[in-house]
């Protein structure tokens, strides 16, 4: 069968996992259920513990599914530590959920994989090792990959069903108070791990500092938890995020940054009381530069920013440019800090942050957000998610759930090296064209034809010329070459949600 | 002159010939011109990989209004002929010689290139020239250099070797440069041709970058060359001319106009003539606002 977006999906593992192909970025009014959690009650008295091993036997069985976050990013010393006792104790047939699988957890997940501790996984996504290893075929089943958004929907629809959650905290109480904020592998929002905290039948707390009782703020309550593991270390500070923020010296990225900020600013969005999503890398942090003066220049203030956020974001919020920042992830130890300290910036969840099924998230009010590509085709579809070698490398992320925005920005250069970014068609589609509304490239942008409004509002900017996407797509492909055809199998690695849970795309085996 | 049309030369970018990503992505900052350079920055052992590499670029790459120019080795290497050769090939439109000293090097040069041209049928006369002036019997040899050649667009100068050639180093101030300055600037106004000033290669220090270009700009320089992008947009602001500037060339511009309809040849403006020299600057001045896009092409107001 075929989706709406033209994508060929394997019709066996459709019926068999019961998918629907995508259809729309429209979510529409439906009405859900969610579902609830098994409670194994308790006064709380026994839940400290000091050994994995003890509490895996008790709550990890064959064919189970567990969960992780990836908060820690890789600093992350519980998943390696979890997952050596599990394999070591022989247990078969898991379905490993984590928010997402960072470069430390490789190795030992494809060493689970091939001893049949690990059959299938769910994850926003995965990179080197274990991504090559996933689209040469190392994994039976197919991996189905979520966003963010989409994971807190799978959750609480029960598409996910997590029986043990092991969450590493940076400090706990004895019974499992905990927050992101305090001890010495900090990352601040606890925000993809709450979802699970909530929602798992069994939570067990990893964490190097044990707090004396009771322990706020608390980000996870006693409320959620069925243990607490006394560990050695959580995971390496330095390691978890970036340090100081660098801001970007590569003249590219400067001009596009400049380029994205005069895009936002002639929009018909850059008013009082906008609200703005940017991320991490050097662009996105480059463009928050330009943004506060344009700004301070405009004397114009925002309402909130949202999603990942970085130092020079709560910057702006010092600067009392921004009224609030909704942190569902902080990506370096500034942001995480200013979580602690300032009470005008909030940790959210992941549903209240993009959960599609919902009585409204964040990114549903959210007017402008910038977001990256590996790929971007004609018909304004992005690729986050595989190389230009066909491999898994990249994650959905927050991509599908932030391109709801009413002005979503897709910032990436022509050309990458000798690879093309601006394609005829994407390698894998993860977010829709539908939601996308501009190109920004260094050569100049390209507005999605459904988006007549931002055509005229962008028609004659000095110093940003606009192009067709086709346009862009053929100086891209005069400047590099043509590619030759990726090969793959006709075996599937890999199905990628929409948001909704339907399937925008399928991901197959290469061939070497 | 070779080049009838004043063009805006307020910024020539510097681009390591043997760099393909700087090379490919050159045309993207609005540089005035680019300046492939075949000498200093590459090493000997990639001399024909950097022409090869620039040669494939011009005949590929879309630079769009740039003016393009190529460094070459000097001939006293071994490159030299055949970097005028590939680049005469490629269509280049102006060979920059290094350390020029005299008005000879210049003349052999013309030769040379006027060779290359009847050999792979290029337009004879098409590929301009510049000299880089770098020594203190080029400063002096200033005049005689910039008049050399027909062909001839501008001279720069590079004040690194000039300072060691006269036994001193670039100071914060500029005062070891004053005379040179001064020379190569009158040498290239008595020619007709353009003047670029040295690089400034401290990146991190903005304000002294912002000093020394206001300075040039001041002296009368067309612009500067560069040594990073990001300087571009700093000389550009330099170049920009004040609302006060624009207006008064609309005034002269109208007043040409109205002349014009009128069919007189004299100009007049608030019942004062308009001499030539007041016109040459109003048009420079009007080119200089549509490049820093403070007016669209029929020199209306662009609203910010």
């Amino acid at each position: 069968m075929k989706n709406s977006v033209g994508r060929k999906l394997p019709d066996d593992l459709m019926k068999q996992l019961n998918y629907e192909g995508f259809k729309s970025t429209e979510i529409g009014k439906p009405q859900v259920q969610r579902v609830a959690p098994k409670v194994h009650v308790s006064t709380g008295d026994d839940k400290l513990v000091d050994s994995i091993e003890d509490v895996v036997k008790k709550t990890v069985k064959d064919g189970m599914t567990i969960s992780f976050h990836h908060h820690f990013r890789n600093g992350d010393f519980v998943f390696n530590k979890v997952m050596r006792v599990i394999i070591d104790q022989g247990i078969k047939n898991l379905t490993l959920a984590p928010s997402s699988l960072t470069g430390v957890m490789n190795d030992i997940v494809i060493e689970a994989i091939k001893k049949g501790t690990i059959t299938n996984i769910t994850s926003s996504g995965m990179r080197g090792s274990l991504g090559d290893f996933v689209s040469h075929g190392g994994l039976k089943n197919p991996v189905i990959f979520r966003s963010h958004g989409n994971r807190a929907r799978a959750i609480e629809h029960g598409d996910i069903k997590i029986d043990v959650a092991f969450l590493g905290v940076p400090n706990a109480d004895k019974l499992g108070n905990a927050n992101g904020m305090q001890g010495d592998a900090v990352f601040g929002s606890l925000g993809y791990a709450l979802m699970d905290a909530q929602y798992a039948d069994n939570v067990v707390l990893l964490t190097d500092n044990i707090m004396p009782y009771p322990n706020t703020p608390a980000s996870i309550k006693q409320t959620q938890v069925d243990y607490v593991v006394k560990v050695d270390k959580v995971g390496d500070p330095d390691k978890i995020g970036s340090g100081a923020t660098r801001f970007t010296k590569d003249p590219k990225e400067l001009k596009i940054a400049a380029m994205v900020n005069d895009v936002i600013v002639h929009s018909p969005y850059f008013k009082d009381g906008f609200s703005f999503q940017t991320g991490s890398g050097g662009a996105a942090l480059a463009v928050t530069r330009y943004l506060r003066q344009a700004m301070i220049d405009n004397q114009i203030k925002a309402s909130f920013a949202l999603g990942g956020i970085t130092k020079p974001t709560t910057d702006l919020l010092e600067e009392g440019l921004v009224r609030r920042v909704m942190d569902v992830q902080d990506f370096d130890k500034g942001a995480a800090a200013s979580m602690h300290t300032n009470p005008n910036q909030q940790e959210i969840d992941a549903s209240w942050y993009a959960d599609p099924d919902n009585k409204g998230a964040m990114v549903d009010q959210l007017d402008i957000v910038i977001l990256s590509a590996l790929e971007i085709d004609t018909d304004f579809n992005v690729n986050v998610m595989t190389g230009s070698d066909g491999v898994i490398r990249g994650a959905v992320g927050g991509h599908q759930d932030a391109a709801t925005a009413k002005l979503t920005i897709i910032s990436a250069p022509l050309v990458r090296g000798r690879i093309a970014t601006v394609v005829p068609k994407v390698t894998t589609n993860v977010t829709p064209g539908d939601s996308v509304d501009v190109l920004v490239t260094e050569y100049g942008i390209a507005i999605n034809p459904k988006r007549k409004d931002l055509q005229k509002a962008f028609a004659n900017l000095p110093g940003v010329p606009v192009y067709t996407i086709e346009e862009l797509q053929q100086m891209a492909e005069k400047k590099v070459g043509k590619p030759k055809p990726l090969e793959f199998t006709d075996r599937t690695v890999a199905l990628v949600e929409y948001r909704d849970g339907s399937i925008i795309d399928a991901i197959n085996e290469v061939k070497d | 002159m070779a080049e009838t049309k004043e063009r805006l030369r307020r910024t020539m970018m510097f681009v390591p010939g043997n760099n393909p990503a700087m090379v490919k992505d050159a045309g993207i900052y609005g540089a005035d011109s680019i300046m492939f350079d075949l000498e200093d920055a590459v090493s000997m052992a990639e001399k024909d990989a950097a022409r090869d590499l620039v040669y494939e670029a011009l005949q590929t790459q879309d630079y769009g209004d740039a003016e393009l120019v190529v460094r070459i080795n000097g001939d006293d290497t071994p490159y030299y002929h055949n970097d005028i050769k590939a680049m005469v090939k490629a269509g280049i439109d102006v060979i920059r010689l290094p350390k020029t000293e005299t008005a000879d090097m210049i003349k052999t040069l013309e030769k040379d290139v006027l060779a290359a041209e009847k050999e792979f049928g290029r337009k004879e006369g098409a590929t301009h020239l510049m000299a880089a002036i770098e020594s203190a019997k080029g400063v002096l040899n200033a005049p005689a250099i910039a008049a050399a050649s027909d062909r001839m667009i501008g001279i720069a100068l590079s004040a690194e070797d000039y300072t060691t050639d006269m036994k001193t180093h670039r100071y914060p101030d500029g005062a070891e440069l004053q005379f040179a300055r001064n020379m190569v600037l009158h040498a290239a106004r008595a020619a007709g041709i353009a003047a670029f000033d040295t690089v400034f290669t401290n990146m991190d220090d903005t304000e002294g970058f912002y000093r020394e270009t206001n300075y040039i700009h001041q002296l009368g320089f067309d612009g500067k060359s560069l040594v990073n992008p990001r300087q571009i947009a700093m000389v550009n602001k330099v170049y920009e001319p004040t609302e006060k500037e624009v207006e008064n060339a609309k005034n002269v511009i109208n007043a040409i106009k109205e002349a014009r309809m009128k069919g007189s040849g004299v100009i007049s403006m608030n019942g004062q003539m308009v001499d030539r020299p007041v016109v040459l600057r109003a048009q420079r001045v009007m080119m200089l606002a549509k490049a820093s896009h403070l007016v669209d092409e029929e020199g209306n107001y662009i609203e910010k």
